[in-house]
């Protein structure tokens, strides 16, 4: 085993020894994971854990402070703060993961297909993508829900769009070097057509870069679900969203009753900051230049 | 060619075959600043059952030649031929059939195997894919059946190719190339990447399944001594060209172009007694880049035999003995 040992045997663990390994070398990200765990429980199980209906009004306990009552104090209308952030992870993460995962995979199939046909096929693709990556994405999103109008499915489709070149360009790279390794030629040389080769044989292969990049996009949604709804553009009332609470609070309870917008933004805070935590550490915990150290 | 050609068709006929990559420069304006001639110029044909030994330094474009019969470029110019039909007026269904006859066998076991598909897979998606073994079932026995040929455990169809050694990985590869039931393999330096003792298996499973299934090979390789010991002919190249084209045992025991016998003189004799005492001259000089090849013929910037004719005029091969084809003015 001298002429053929040049790279090294896989290390295969098990899940849970691979979790334990996370947990002890990445405390960081395992912070974020707890983030990201204890937002979806909440959005999976709203209705089970929020003390109040999101929507319900009590006007007799109005602009609330904290109490035991109200944890987390009401908003303007009487609405308990705690539900609405309860339910609001739902919103924001249904939004999120919709939109990472119909963006990323759009930009994972354009991504392979690009490096994989090459030439102008590549060429067009990539101009077009730099024309969509020229715009921030906020900027996009904002164009996107101009044209198509409010809603939950529009500012989905608002943030998917934005997110298919970023994911696209990453894909791309990746998917340039396994075209030119032997067992795509194979593949070729078998008869094997081109969505067979791109949706079995490459796709698989740059899944690892890709898985990562769903965890960022994910939180990147979040923020700009977040930021379309409190520029107005986004979710409407009463659909209870993180960025509606904190523009309802922001505008005229800023001083008055400033709970009203505090609680919500640390909501989106920590979400993301949860995310993107967890994107980082799994990058570096699946990176094979970190991992045995 | 000769009478006996005539008779027997070649399996696969190369004729004057260019392969030249541009190079290009410039983002916005691209343009061509020169080419890279893999290969300028190439012929030889392969007959049905024998083993055409292609050798040659690296960048000599034996591999291009490969993926230029296997279809994975497409040739500047030039024709390929096999079984008297030129591959390149093929319409898709066609070149789809034509797939199944033309196998490849590739260097690296490591990366010619797919590390997310088990071998069982890997083997049976061809068969799948050209509706060879439609039953599930059947097809799993079949993928077995070929693993056992290969010289492999057939319970190997359940794991990974990272959960094998290298020997194995390249067994599989033979086991996908046989799957599809080809006339003609085309094996890209098959054993290089190998042990020594696993190249010896290796050769030896490779000649087995010839005599076995009827193979044709085209043996694309750097190691002479393995070579002489699988090929019925051998064709020499030498940036992008053929420079002898003869009869195994003629070429090494006969080399007539001064680049063969520089070749064969550079192989070591495994005996350091005889090797101490042999006289020996390397080759001077390196390669020429093939993308300003010299003039005339290729090797006479670093040939002891080059003359000024040898500047100008670019040598065609001559069949100096029957079956012995060189390209050399200076001999005879």
């Amino acid at each position: 085993m001298t002429a053929i040992a040049n790279d090294p045997p896989e290390i295969r663990r098990s899940w849970t020894q691979a979790a334990r390994l996370f947990v002890r070398r990445q405390p960081l990200g395992t912070f974020g994971l707890v983030i990201v765990v204890v937002a979806a429980i909440a959005g999976l199980s709203a209705e089970w854990i929020a003390p109040y209906s999101p929507t319900a009004n009590d006007f007799a306990a109005m602009t609330e402070p904290p109490s035991l009552a109200h944890w987390l104090g009401t908003d303007q209308f009487g609405r308990d703060l705690l539900s609405r952030i309860i339910y609001g992870a739902r919103t924001a993460l249904i939004i999120g993961f919709v939109s990472a995962f119909v963006g990323g995979f759009a930009g994972l199939v354009l991504g392979v297909g690009s490096a994989y046909f090459g030439g102008w096929i590549d060429l067009v693709l990539q101009r077009v993508m730099d024309i969509l990556m020229a715009f921030p994405l906020i900027i996009m999103a904002l164009a996107v829900v101009a044209i198509f109008g409010t809603g939950v499915q529009n500012v989905i489709a608002a943030i998917t769009i934005p997110l298919i070149p970023r994911c696209a360009r990453v894909v791309r790279a990746s998917a340039l070097a396994i075209r030119e390794v032997p067992y795509i030629d194979a593949a070729r040389t078998s008869g094997f057509g081109h969505a067979r080769i791109i949706l079995r044989h490459m796709v698989p292969n740059v899944v690892a870069p890709f898985l990562i990049m769903l965890t960022a996009f994910v939180g990147q949604a979040i923020l700009a679900e977040a930021s379309l709804s409190y520029l107005g553009l986004g979710v409407q009332e009463p659909t209870p969203a993180w960025g509606l609470m904190l523009q309802g609070g922001a505008e005229e309870y800023a001083s008055t009753a400033p709970w009203i917008a505090i609680f919500p933004g640390i909501a989106i805070a920590l979400t993301v900051f949860g995310f993107s935590l967890f994107g980082d550490a799994l990058r570096d915990a699946i990176d094979p230049k970190l991992r045995e150290r | 060619m000769t009478g006996a050609a005539v008779a027997a068709r070649p399996l696969l006929e190369v004729r004057g075959l260019h392969m030249h990559f541009p190079i290009s420069e410039g983002v916005l304006l691209r343009r061509q600043i020169g080419e890279v001639k893999a290969i300028d110029g190439v012929d030889f044909s392969v007959q049905r059952g024998e083993t055409l030994g292609l050798v040659g330094e690296s960048g000599c474009g034996k591999t291009t030649t490969g993926r230029c019969i296997l279809q994975l470029e497409k040739p500047t110019a030039g024709s390929i031929f096999y079984d008297g039909v030129d591959i390149n007026t093929l319409s898709r269904p066609e070149m789809l059939a034509l797939r199944r006859r033309i196998q490849v066998i590739f260097q690296d076991p490591y990366s010619s195997l797919n590390p997310r598909m088990k071998v069982g897979d890997i083997i049976g998606e061809p068969i799948k894919v050209h509706g060879l073994v439609p039953d599930a079932g059947k097809r799993i026995a079949r993928v077995r059946e070929l693993l056992s040929v290969c010289g492999l455990d057939p319970s190997f169809a359940d794991r990974y190719p990272h959960e094998m050694s290298g020997g194995q990985r390249q067994r599989v590869g033979i086991a996908r190339a046989l799957a599809l039931e080809p006339e003609f393999i085309v094996c890209d330096e098959a054993v290089s990447a190998l042990d020594v003792s696993i190249q010896a298996q290796v050769i030896n499973l490779l000649e087995d399944l010839r005599e076995r299934f009827g193979l044709t090979y085209l043996f694309i390789a750097h190691d002479l001594s393995v070579v002489r010991h699988l090929c019925q002919r051998v064709a020499v190249m030498y940036l992008g060209r053929v420079v002898e084209l003869a009869d195994c045992d003629e070429l090494f025991d006969n080399p007539m172009h001064p680049y063969t016998r520089a070749l064969l003189a550079a192989v070591p004799v495994p005996d350091p007694a005889i090797e101490a005492g042999r006289a020996f001259q390397p080759v001077r000089g390196e390669v020429p880049s093939p993308i300003n090849p010299p003039s005339g013929c290729v090797f006479h910037p670093r040939c002891t035999m080059a003359v000024e004719s040898c500047r100008q005029a670019r040598p065609e091969l001559r069949e100096l003995r029957p079956g012995h084809w060189v390209a050399c003015s200076q001999v005879n």
